[in-house]
């Protein structure tokens, strides 16, 4: 056992030299994001016929900032979750995000023509030119708000991928297809979380509704998003998946959902914002701006 | 190290093809995560193919979409094979179709479960209706990887990486270490 541990290491530390060594990989790693290569190297890259080009690269650009943004609001976790689990559940989730992030950018770079890589769309681009949904930007609120969100964002990202996997960009799908695996777990996290908390104590009652019933209004601008229905993806289909995820946990949490909701004038998707995304922003891009050619 | 890999498998048996030497050498690289097991016995590591000019193709797919380890896996899987010899690499990414903990082999389980990590059982099914939310209490049995017992309980779903739940053995008292089904 001892034996086979020291080997494994020294398998571990060779691989670190080896790869420190190899030239061609690129010795020169920019010091701000992962450093790495294309996250769609050596994926075929042509567009398949009767893709429509710009339809891919919108819809690619509005589910890669939903989860830039929210990766970005989860890693605020850092430090200030309640418990040090949930501190790693909520950071590794924010990865898996960044992880879709990092691959629908990819694709909205080759269809859009601009050939831009990854840190071109996370980096390089001001607050109004974002198109992910204003419910990803609003302050990061307690750990209610947080599971409340993150428990929508989660149902309603997996209803969009589940019917994503099927459609006719052979890349788009496979990310939607390898993302539904991932967010089943996001939002079973997140589900039991919220119902743990409105079926809790009085105070976690309380705070689980008020962040249920803020949540709300927010919502209307998923259901009416009709930016994958291209691909596959109506809409009211999603909006109902989405809805009946929602009511089953509402009851198992007895949470009550309001009856009659306003939703907040605009859009995220055609670049509406609330002021919370600039600063989130700020904090996101400042070091890579400081430093746009910075290496290591 | 190549030396030292070509002296441990060269026992004078029939020749090595060009192919199956380059797969060999692709499938000795470990992942960085968990070097107990390698990117082949992983499942990550999906083909290796030499043409006929001499080069070397690759294949790998990602265990998690924001797996960090991606870039240092295909780094050292390229930088292996041309210390091998082999001038020309190219490593592929495939994402279709997805990586599942079903692709970890036999002998990479019995590695895991040996380094005091336990094993996924069989991932969860896609039966082509949506993904049902399950709301009822579940236990999963996942025996104790050092002591074998049943009684044990997860402590977090999402562990040190994306990839591992957190447990603990309530016999020997032992945190460890569980791969999920995906």
């Amino acid at each position: 056992m001892a034996a086979d541990m020291s080997e494994a290491r020294e398998a571990a530390d060779d691989h670190v030299y080896l790869s420190l060594a190899d030239g061609d990989e690129g010795d020169a790693r920019w010091a701000f994001g992962t450093g790495f290569a294309d996250p769609l190297h050596g994926v075929p890259t042509a567009l398949p016929e009767g893709v429509d080009a710009a339809a891919l690269a919108e819809v690619c650009v509005a589910l890669g900032d939903d989860a830039l943004i929210a990766a970005q609001r989860l890693a605020e976790w850092c430090t200030r979750a309640p418990e040090l689990e949930e501190e790693m559940a909520l950071a590794n989730i924010g990865l898996d995000l960044l992880g879709q992030a990092r691959l629908l950018y990819a694709r909205a770079g080759q269809a859009d023509g601009t050939g831009r890589g990854e840190d071109a769309y996370a980096y390089f681009r001001d607050a109004a030119d974002f198109r992910n949904v204003r419910l990803a930007e609003l302050p990061r609120g307690d750990f209610a708000c947080c599971v409340g969100r993150l428990l929508a964002q989660s149902a309603w990202r997996l209803a969009l991928f589940e019917r994503l996997a099927g459609c006719a960009d052979p890349v788009l799908a496979a990310v939607a297809a390898k993302g539904v695996k991932e967010l089943t777990y996001h939002r079973q996290y997140a589900a039991e979380w919220v119902v743990r908390l409105g079926d809790g104590t009085a105070e976690s009652h309380r705070r689980m509704q008020a962040a249920w019933t803020e949540l709300a209004p927010w919502l209307e601008e998923l259901y009416a998003d009709r930016t994958a229905e291209g691909f596959g993806a109506p809409a009211e289909e999603v909006a109902e998946a989405t809805r009946a995820v929602l009511a089953q946990v509402a009851e198992a949490a007895r949470l009550t959902t309001p009856a009659q909701v306003t939703a907040v004038p605009g859009t995220g998707r055609a670049g509406d914002r609330t002021e919370h995304l600039a600063p989130l922003l700020d904090e996101l891009q400042g070091l890579a701006r400081a430093h746009p050619e910075a290496a290591w | 190290m190549a030396a030292t890999l070509h002296v441990l498998h060269d026992d004078g048996a029939a020749p090595e093809t060009a192919a199956t030497r380059a797969r060999r050498i692709a499938s000795e690289v470990v992942d960085p995560e968990l070097p107990m097991v390698t990117l082949a016995e992983l499942g990550v590591l999906r083909g290796v193919e030499v043409a006929p000019d001499g080069s070397v193709t690759a294949t790998m797919t990602p265990t998690y979409s924001g797996c960090p380890a991606m870039a240092e896996m295909r780094a050292t899987l390229a930088a292996r094979l041309r210390t091998a010899g082999y001038a020309d690499v190219r490593i592929e990414t495939v994402l279709d179709p997805p990586w599942t903990t079903d692709w970890i082999s036999e002998e990479g389980r019995r590695k895991l479960a040996e380094h005091g990590i336990a094993p996924p059982g069989p991932a969860p099914r896609r039966t082509g209706g949506p993904v049902l939310l399950d709301l009822s209490p579940t236990r999963r049995a996942v025996p104790c990887p050092r002591c074998g017992s049943a009684d044990t309980e997860e402590l977090s779903r999402f562990g040190a990486t994306s990839c591992r739940a957190l447990r603990r053995c309530r016999s020997c008292r032992e945190p460890y270490e569980h791969v999920k089904e995906i």
